[in-house]
Formats: structure tokens, C-alpha cells, sequence
């Protein structure tokens, strides 16, 4: 058959024209939506103009020609299989990521007992290295607030009665949010090292914090040390282990077939929940800050230490709570 | 799907296949200096405005400096990657753009995640482990890009070939056989056609006696497609029979 190119473009042209107008449609609007009739045009329109690229192919003609007709295909292919992208108020998504995070986070349970494992080896690590070697402390806390005598640094904390934070509370404060969020997304994106630099991390952080327990409790401030770390650590130290979490979900979705999905059909079958719970992760480091900087900081005499305690407690329970029940009730009304 | 070497074969279901051009590290690398300073210049200026805030509160003004760094280095790429699908100004100056890998649409989360694993391909420096994997990577792509499901490819170009400049104003002795001509128009294939078409093109950058040696080449190609009268060919240079043949294929098209 000899193909009459010219003919061919002319007849054909009107239909590429329509249906570029309809994809620059779609593709400049992401809540556009197409009734019945005009799905079905879309739908007709990009068969035509794909089988238009096919008969091009087989043909020498002009280049510009078949790459417009290329992009044309690609771009509505786009159109056509991809998801539509639902734009929901600030208000109503912040409130759907609060129950599909813990959601989230339950799909992989799994996971998360691996990570409070490692977590809590570094922790048992931590404690007996600097119980069994005090010197290794400036190796187990590199950071020069600890490194002290904690008996020395309770006298010193108790005894300013004024507000030693005044003037930097927010400045702090901030500092603590992107530090701690930056390090909760290197821990989970550490999980394209097959999360050995997950673990490496966690472990790491674990063996930290075994260490300053040790540390406290050995020198009989062990009140203080509760009442310090546990008001803001009680959402700090889940989000980090979430965080940990994730980097663990895709190393092994990198590292472990699944019901025999190739690997892009695996990390695919995560993104989401990575997403959501990096973003709860992120969430939650923000309250942790706040909290660590203008509460955390204050001791007896300014604030006893059984308010600190008391609320501490409170939140550890209220987050325990929240990933064991929030959206519990959605699920099952879904099925 | 399929790859090949620098490029991404994409096949639908209904059986059509596009190719897209994937980008090199090189143009990528490029690119991302380019964001680089444009996050520079503003922080640069979004410093200044925070600034202001220092004379109601200079704790405030330094926490909100703080945090804004940390959003603008992060948000910026996943903003404008949204915004503009899948392009930064570094990625629309080099003329670059983040696709599916299977070429579906793009959701929130494969920009999200792509950008958030950029802390691990910019280790140890300067995007080494990034650019390593997108070096190896059959579909250059960069650990995010892996995780997300997303590569770069570079935008094609729309231009058209300018035929007047290697056709000449010599008239084409070809358009007197109208039926052999749409012979060629059927038979070549649109890689000999491209060939020929840039060998056009690219004819004075060429050693003399390579220029010949090619075009003769080529002619016998053509010829063992369709073999025009001899008449017609008798005191014919071989790149003017090219010549001749090119304005054949491509002159009908709009």
C-alpha cells in the first residue's frame, strides 16, 4: 500500500487537534472531569490517533510529524490510565492523614516489631558498653551536655530558678523540628541501602539513649532523667522508630519477592504508605519539638517533676492509643 | 515495556510504541546546580523579608529562618515538580522532564518520595552515589527515581527539519516519475530517510573524501530500493541524487 502522506495528514488533522485540546485540558486541570460522552470521545480519539502513529511508523515520513504524534500518544496515555488526583482542603486532608497514618503503619507491623528490636539491641548495647566501660561514654553520647557527671548537671538545672530559655525558645525549638525531621527521613531513605543503613541508624540511636539511661540511673537520677525525656521522647522516639519503619518497608521490598510482583510492582505497593507515614513522622517531630523546647527544658523547682512525668505518660499512652485504634472504624466500614 | 541503551520503549496495550529520550547524568548534574543556586538566591531573599520580623522578635525571626530553609530546600523541588510537571527551573532550562517509568501519570507520592531520597543519592558529596546509580542504571535512574517509579527524559524536539537548506533550488528530475517516487516514499525505511536527511545536513562538516565515500554509500542503499531511468541518473552527482530523494519523502509532508 502507498501511503498519500499528505492526504493521510489532512484528513486525520482535525482529530489530533481535538484530542490535544482535550489532554492540555486534563492536563491543566487537575479536577477536570469528563462526562460520559466525553470519556468515550477521549477514549475514541486516542485509539484513532494511536493507530494513526502506528500506520506513520511503518512510513518515511517527515519526523515532525511522528514525534507530535508520539508526544500526543504519550501525553494521553497519561490521560487515560492514571490515576485522578483528588484535591481535598488543607482542613479535611489533614484529617484523612491522621487515620491513614496509623493505618499505614499497622499494614506493616511486622516491620515495626523488627525495628523496636533493633532499636531496643542498641538500647541493651548502649547500657552495658558504659555500664561495663565508663570511659566509652564520649564514644556512647557525643555531646557535651552529657558527658558530665549527671549528678553535677541535676544540682546545676535545679538551681536556676529563672527562665534560662528566655530569648530562644522559638529559635530552639525550630532547630529541634528540621533536625530530628531530617533525620527521620535519612533513617527511611537509608532503606535503599536494603535497610542495613536503617538498622545501622537505629541500633546507633538505640545504643545512644541505653547509654544515658545507664548513665542517670546509675547515679540515682533516674526522676529526673523520666521527667525529662519522657514528655517530648514519648513522641520523638516512636516517630523516629516510624520513620526507621519505613527505610525497613523498602529495603525489604528491594530485597524480598512478593507473591511473585517484579520489583517495580513491589516499591509501587508501598509508595503510599511510605508517604503517609513519613509525613505522620514529620507531623509528629513538630509537636516533639515544641514540646522539647518549651517543656522539656523546665525542671524542679520551675515544674515538678511529677507534672512532667504525668504528662509524659499521658502523651506515650495517647500515641499508643492512637496507632492501636485511629481509623479502625473506617476500615471496617469499607468492607 | 522495554529499554534500550539512552532511551525508554514504552508499549501500550493497543500496541503503539513511544520512545522517550533519557536524560545523561551530565544534563541532570547541570540541572540540579542550576536549583541549587535558585534555592540560593531565595533563601537569599525570603532572608531579607524574615528579617524584618527581627525587629518585633529576634528569636522568632531566627526560628522562622530556621525553618524556612528547611522547607524551601525541600519543597522546592517537590513544588515545582507538581506544579510544572515534573520540571524545576534547572530541569526546564536543560530542557528535561520526570516521567512514570511506565509512562502512567505522575501522583503526589512519586514526587514526594523521589525528592525525599535525594538526602541518600547526594551522599557523600555532590550527588556521587546519585549519579553512580543513574551511570549503571539501565534507565539512568538515581536511587529516588528507582524508589518512585519515576526517570528523567529529555523534552523532544518539535522543530521541523529546514529542507530548503540542503535541498537547493535545483529542480528534482524525480518528480517526472510520479509512480516510482511513491515507490521510494513506500519502501524506505524512516531510518534510511533520517540518514540521508542528516548526512544532508551535516555534509560541510565533513572530510571530502569521507563525504563522497558516504554519499555513494547511500545512493547504492537507494538505489536497491528503486532504481529511477538511467537517463534521469546518467550525469546525477550521488548527493544530488540524495538530494533528490529526500525532497521525494519528505516535501508532501505538513
Amino acid at each position: 500500500m502507498i501511503l498519500d502522506v499528505e492526504k493521510f495528514i489532512r484528513t486525520r488533522r482535525s482529530d489530533w487537534n481535538e484530542f490535544e485540546a482535550m489532554v492540555s485540558m486534563l492536563e491543566s486541570n487537575a479536577r477536570a472531569k469528563l462526562d460520559i460522552q466525553e470519556a468515550q470521545r477521549f477514549h475514541y480519539l486516542y485509539e484513532r490517533v494511536a493507530a494513526d502513529l502506528t500506520k506513520l511508523g511503518a512510513y518515511a515520513v517527515e519526523p515532525r510529524t511522528k514525534t507530535y504524534l508520539e508526544s500526543l500518544v504519550a501525553r494521553g496515555f497519561g490521560e487515560m490510565h492514571g490515576n485522578a488526583v483528588r484535591r481535598l482542603p488543607f482542613g479535611k486532608a489533614l484529617i484523612g492523614l491522621l487515620s491513614a497514618f496509623p493505618r499505614a503503619v499497622r499494614r506493616h507491623v511486622r516491620m515495626l516489631v523488627l525495628v523496636c528490636t533493633i532499636f531496643a539491641c542498641g538500647g541493651i548495647f548502649g547500657a552495658a558498653a558504659l555500664a561495663l566501660d565508663p570511659s566509652s561514654k564520649s564514644i556512647l553520647m557525643p555531646f557535651s551536655h552529657l558527658l558530665g557527671d549527671p549528678s553535677d548537671r541535676v544540682a546545676e538545672e535545679e538551681s536556676s530558678l529563672g527562665d534560662k530559655m528566655k530569648g530562644g525558645k522559638t529559635r530552639f525549638s525550630s532547630e529541634l523540628m528540621t533536625h530530628n525531621t531530617q533525620v527521620a527521613i535519612f533513617t527511611l531513605a537509608l532503606g535503599m541501602t536494603f535497610g542495613i543503613g536503617t538498622s545501622i541508624l537505629l541500633f546507633y540511636n538505640g545504643a545512644m539513649i541505653g547509654a544515658v539511661i545507664m548513665d542517670y540511673t546509675l547515679a540515682g537520677e533516674s526522676v529526673f532523667l523520666t521527667g525529662w525525656l519522657l514528655p517530648h521522647g514519648s513522641v520523638e522516639i516512636p516517630a523516629i522508630l516510624l520513620a526507621g519503619q519505613g527505610g525497613l518497608i523498602l529495603g525489604s521490598a528491594l530485597l524480598f519477592a512478593k507473591n511473585r510482583m517484579s520489583l517495580g510492582e513491589r516499591l509501587r505497593s508501598i509508595r503510599n504508605d511510605l508517604v503517609l507515614i513519613i509525613a505522620g513522622v514529620a507531623v509528629m517531630l513538630v509537636w516533639a519539638g515544641v514540646i522539647e523546647s518549651f517543656f522539656s527544658q523546665y525542671h524542679e523547682p520551675v515544674l515538678p517533676y511529677s507534672v512532667k512525668i504525668a504528662f509524659g505518660s499521658a502523651q506515650l499512652i495517647g500515641v499508643f492509643g492512637y496507632f492501636m485504634f485511629m481509623g479502625r472504624s473506617e476500615l471496617e466500614a469499607t468492607r | 515495556m522495554k529499554s534500550r541503551f539512552n532511551s525508554l520503549v514504552i508499549q501500550t496495550p493497543e500496541g503503539v510504541q513511544f520512545v522517550h529520550q533519557l536524560a545523561s547524568p551530565v544534563a541532570r548534574f547541570i540541572a540540579v546546580t542550576v536549583d541549587t543556586f535558585a534555592i540560593g538566591s531565595l533563601m537569599s531573599i525570603l532572608s531579607i523579608s524574615v528579617s524584618l520580623l527581627g525587629l518585633i522578635s529576634a528569636d522568632l525571626a531566627m526560628a522562622f529562618n530556621v525553618l524556612l530553609y528547611f522547607v524551601v530546600s525541600i519543597g522546592y523541588y517537590i513544588l515545582l515538580e507538581m506544579v510544572w510537571r515534573g520540571q524545576t527551573l534547572g530541569k526546564r532550562m536543560m530542557k528535561l522532564r520526570v516521567i512514570d517509568a511506565n509512562g502512567l501519570k505522575l501522583k503526589p507520592s512519586q514526587f514526594v518520595l523521589r525528592n525525599l531520597l535525594r538526602f541518600v543519592d547526594s551522599l557523600p558529596v555532590l550527588y556521587f552515589l546519585g549519579g553512580f546509580c543513574a551511570l549503571v542504571s539501565p534507565r539512568s535512574q538515581r536511587l529516588g527515581d528507582l524508589a518512585a517509579g519515576t526517570v528523567v527524559v529529555r523534552l523532544p524536539e518539535l522543530q521541523p527539519p529546514v529542507l530548503s537548506e540542503v535541498l537547493g533550488s535545483v529542480y528534482n528530475s524525480f518528480r517526472d516519475h510520479p509512480r516510482l517516487e511513491a515507490l521510494l516514499r513506500q519502501r524506505i525505511s524512516p531510518d534510511q530517510s533520517g540518514l540521508a536527511l542528516h548526512a544532508l545536513h551535516r555534509r560541510d562538516e565533513m572530510e571530502p573524501i569521507a563525504r563522497a565515500r558516504l554519499f555513494k554509500q547511500l545512493v547504492a542503499a537507494f538505489c536497491q530500493q528503486v532504481q529511477f531511468p538511467d537517463e534521469v541518473t546518467a550525469a546525477m552527482s550521488d548527493e544530488q541524487y540524495i538530494r533528490n530523494c529526500v525532497d521525494t519523502i519528505y516535501r508532501l509532508a505538513k
